[in-house]
């Protein structure tokens, strides 16, 4: 394998471990308001993500270096012109970050309303426009032959990128809802697990429906269809999402939320599976479109990075791991009471 | 106003945000190690409690510092994306390295430092302290190495139409990158010592917990006057090498305009940028600018008037943040030799403890005016003397970085309100914001 392909499943990769990881703190601050009805449970919710949202952020710091690192021009050409989307999602994700921060620092109902605001908006947000943003890309998107986009932020809301962005959130809903049961107990526990089993069909019918509209909106089929063996992997993600129904039926919290990261992180890779080489498309013309090919780094840089990444994403992986491994307990009641909780 | 112009206002504000808590960052993190380290030594509670206060504090200002990075990050792709894909090659890799290699571990193990005081051993825990303080570190090298490349670029071949990497030791061992890192860490050394030493003088001056802050003063003084000194000595060495590397700033710096072997310094002067000269000028010392650049009264140094006006930085702002930051560095190693001189008594001494309580800003306003010097002092260029910033922006509509530049301005404003007025309650309730 060459190093430009290594580097896009790399690429992907990164994007997928970031949406799984992050993912469920962007569904469980989206669902602040809805599932948690006094303080005491809606501080259940901020420290159930509590020691772990920063660690997986930084996947998407990692992400956003890598396209740099690895692709230059991808990396330029893609964020100028999704300038206002992505400008959104970072704004969003400030208010996310500072309000797991600021919020239990006083103790005012006021305070604490503005900072469940802010947290519920910081993670709606990015969840829709990261959907809205995936699914342009695998629709393709008025780029030129230099890299400059003909169109605003409103040209990236139509009816699929919309699509893209409902399919998106309804992921992160079902991932943070599971993740919430995982970590709470009584009423919360159960509110969220009724909230997982609700939201399901509706997700499996919008996936239903995008796997569809894939196949008029974009040529991702392409590759499927050129490689039919390749369908096997849409199968398993949809295995997967149902996976989620019988461990949530089963009421094994923890497997079903295993199965919502596995589905997640397949539903990454299928866009890209179907896009490889290509990464950023044009739709005002093809020869326009980025590729992992005429946009990545020279091949000494691609070297270089290669070895660090297979040195360290591994080791990040073994402490994000135990860092998972050592909050897996539920949050209770007594655990607000130290002053360090949330 | 054009797209340039305002993508280098929003660049300079998130950065300068950006770095008005970074540094505590750096800094605090050693102080909080050392402190904890203390306790898990000694078992004295007094340095457990020392580490939950000046640690709330900490972790308060990390946020902001965590959050306003990731904005940093994409705008090299938003805003300059020209620069981006011509530079991305090398650049894009520091960045990549920084957050594999630190981001990742600073982050999961502040979770853990925050949320792990029953779940490790104690002695564990300091480790995790001491971890966080390493990594931060190691995340300030690599974006200095990054920026020191922008500011005297090494190791790289045009080819392709761009930069292209040639030798990733001379990037990542560049002596421009080591002379800054080594000022920078330094600085934010400076900095965190001001902060714990101001707000101790704060309830020193009110006689509370007496033992708590002196205890606190005396760890930050140590701190404190060491590298006010290595800044002092470190920042000479610096500006001998901007000297050899980048001539323009440092004539900027210098407000001197004409070539000139045996070149003074003068006690005061002022620039006069539309006439190419200053318009005062008392007090020369004959050859100390010379020996300042150069090690030797007789040497050559460039005067502005030798480059083309269009390749010349802001004298006027180059120039005078120059000179209130090496003032203010001379007055932080004054103040804190005092302080050394009175370490055993400081509730004898409300003067002193006074002027440190109000010296808390002037390391921020020091620590801004320096990469005001670094930044502005590299214009026109974007990388010395291979890209000019005029040539790096991205092709976007002036609407977009307008309204963007307008939240920034709004959203920061009312972040540093907010984090003010929590580190601000939280610094006057003292050791009780913990128990
Ligand atoms: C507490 C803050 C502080 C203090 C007291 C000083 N500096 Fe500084 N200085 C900085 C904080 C700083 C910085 C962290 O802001 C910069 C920006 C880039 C860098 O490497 O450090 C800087 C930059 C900077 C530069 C420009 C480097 C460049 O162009 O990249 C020079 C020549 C000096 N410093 C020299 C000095 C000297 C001679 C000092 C003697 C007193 C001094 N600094 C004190
Ligand atoms: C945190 C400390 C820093 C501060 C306060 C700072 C400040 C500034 C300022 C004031 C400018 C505007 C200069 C002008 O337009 O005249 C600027 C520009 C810029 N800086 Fe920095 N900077 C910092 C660190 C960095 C680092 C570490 C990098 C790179 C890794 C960097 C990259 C840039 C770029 C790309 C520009 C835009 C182009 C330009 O206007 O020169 N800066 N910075
Ligand atoms: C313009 C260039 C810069 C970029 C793109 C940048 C990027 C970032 C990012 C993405 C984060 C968040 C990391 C996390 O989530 O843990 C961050 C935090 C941090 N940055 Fe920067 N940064 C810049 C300038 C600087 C400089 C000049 C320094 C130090 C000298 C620095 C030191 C740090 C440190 C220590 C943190 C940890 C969090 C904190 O300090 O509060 N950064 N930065």
């Amino acid at each position: 394998m060459d190093l430009q392909t290594i580097w896009f499943f790399l690429w992907v990769l990164l994007w997928a471990v970031y949406f799984v990881t992050d993912g469920f703190d962007l569904g469980v601050g989206s669902l602040l308001p809805i599932l948690g009805k006094t303080n005491e449970e809606k501080r259940i919710m901020y420290n159930s993500i509590g020691p772990l949202w920063d660690g997986n952020e930084v996947w998407l710091i990692t992400a956003g270096g890598v396209t740099f690192a690895a692709f230059p021009r991808l990396y330029a050409v893609m964020f100028s012109s999704l300038y206002s989307a992505l400008m959104l999602i970072l704004f969003a994700l400030i208010l996310r970050g500072v309000s797991l921060e600021f919020r239990g620092k006083v103790d005012d109902p006021r305070w604490h309303k503005i900072w469940d605001t802010c947290m519920c908006v910081g993670s709606l947000v990015p969840a829709i426009l990261f959907g809205v943003a995936f699914a342009n890309i695998f629709q393709g998107i008025p780029i030129d032959g230099d890299g400059v986009y003909h169109g605003t932020l409103f040209t990236l809301l139509n009816p699929y990128g919309l699509l893209g962005g409902v399919f998106f959130l309804l992921l992160f809903l079902v991932h943070g809802s599971i993740w919430l049961a995982v970590k709470s107990e009584g009423n919360l526990h159960d509110r969220a697990a009724d909230m997982a089993n609700k939201l399901w069909p509706v997700l499996l019918v919008v996936a239903v429906i995008f796997l569809v509209a894939s196949a008029f909106a974009t040529s991702i089929y392409d590759n499927y269809l050129a490689h039919p063996v390749l369908f096997i992997f849409i199968l398993i993600t949809v295995l997967a999402l149902v996976g989620i129904k019988i461990f949530l039926a089963k009421k094994s919290y923890w497997k079903a939320w295993f199965s919502s990261a596995l589905t997640i992180f397949l539903a990454t890779f299928y866009g890209f599976i179907g896009l490889f080489p290509r990464m950023f498309l044009s739709n005002m013309n093809p020869d326009y479109t980025l590729t992992a090919f005429n946009s990545s780094s020279s091949s000494l840089t691609l070297t270089i990075m290669l070895v660090l990444a297979l040195i360290f994403v591994p080791i990040v992986l073994v402490y994000q791991f135990w860092a998972y491994n050592l909050f897996k307990g539920k949050v209770t009641k007594e655990d607000l009471a130290y002053e360090e909780a949330y | 106003m054009d797209v340039l112009m305002l993508s280098r206002l929003q660049f300079a504000a998130a950065t300068f945000f950006h770095f008005l808590f970074v540094p505590l960052t750096l800094g605090l993190s050693v102080m909080l190690a050392i402190m904890e380290t203390r306790y898990v030594r000694t078992g004295d509670e007094i340095y457990l409690k020392m580490t939950k206060f000046w640690g709330k504090l900490f972790l308060i200002n990390f946020a902001i510092g965590v959050v306003t990075g990731i904005t940093l990050e994409f705008q090299f792709g938003t805003n300059w994306s020209r620069y981006s894909e011509f530079m991305g090659d090398i650049f894009g890799a520091l960045l990549a390295i920084e957050a594999l290699g630190f981001f990742f571990l600073e982050s999961i193990l502040l979770g853990v430092w925050i949320f792990g005081w029953r779940k490790i051993s104690k002695k564990a825990h300091a480790i995790v302290m001491w971890l966080i303080a390493f990594a931060s570190t190691g995340s300030a090298l690599w974006i200095i190495t990054a920026n020191a490349w922008m500011q005297h670029p090494v190791g790289y071949v045009i080819r392709n139409g761009r930069a292209e990497l040639e030798s990733f030791a001379a990037v990542a061992l560049n002596t421009f990158g080591i002379f800054m890192f080594i000022h920078t860490v330094s600085a934010a050394y400076i900095l965190s010592a001001f902060f714990v030493m101001g707000i101790s003088a704060y309830h020193l001056l009110k006689k509370q917990h007496v033992e708590f802050f002196t205890k606190s003063f005396r760890i930050a003084l140590v701190f404190g006057l060491i590298f006010s000194f290595v800044a002092i000595v470190e920042g000479h060495l610096h500006g001998s090498h901007v000297a050899e590397t980048q001539p323009a700033k440092l004539a900027a710096m210098e407000s001197h305009w004409e070539t000139s072997k045996n070149a003074p310094i003068y006690l005061f002067a002022f620039p006069d940028e539309a006439n190419e000269k200053n318009s005062i000028e008392i007090g020369p010392i004959p050859g100390m600018l010379s020996l300042l650049s150069f090690h030797s009264t007789d040497a050559e140094v460039k005067g502005l008037k030798d480059f083309p006006p269009e390749e010349r930085p802001p004298v006027l702002i180059t120039f005078a943040s120059f000179k209130i930051m090496v003032g203010l560095g001379f007055y932080f190693a004054l103040a804190t030799s005092i302080g050394w001189l009175r370490r055993n008594r400081l509730m004898e001494s409300p003067w002193y403890l006074k002027l440190m309580l109000y010296s808390i800003p002037l390391p921020y306003i020091a620590i801004d005016l320096g990469w005001t010097v670094a930044e502005v002092g590299r214009q026109p260029w974007i990388v010395y003397g291979i890209m000019k910033t005029a040539d790096a922006v991205s092709p976007i509509a002036v609407s977009q970085v307008a309204v963007s530049l307008a939240a920034f301005i709004l959203v920061y404003g009312l972040l540093g309100a907010a984090a003010f007025y929590l580190i601000i309650k939280i610094a006057r309730k003292g050791p009780e914001a913990v128990a």
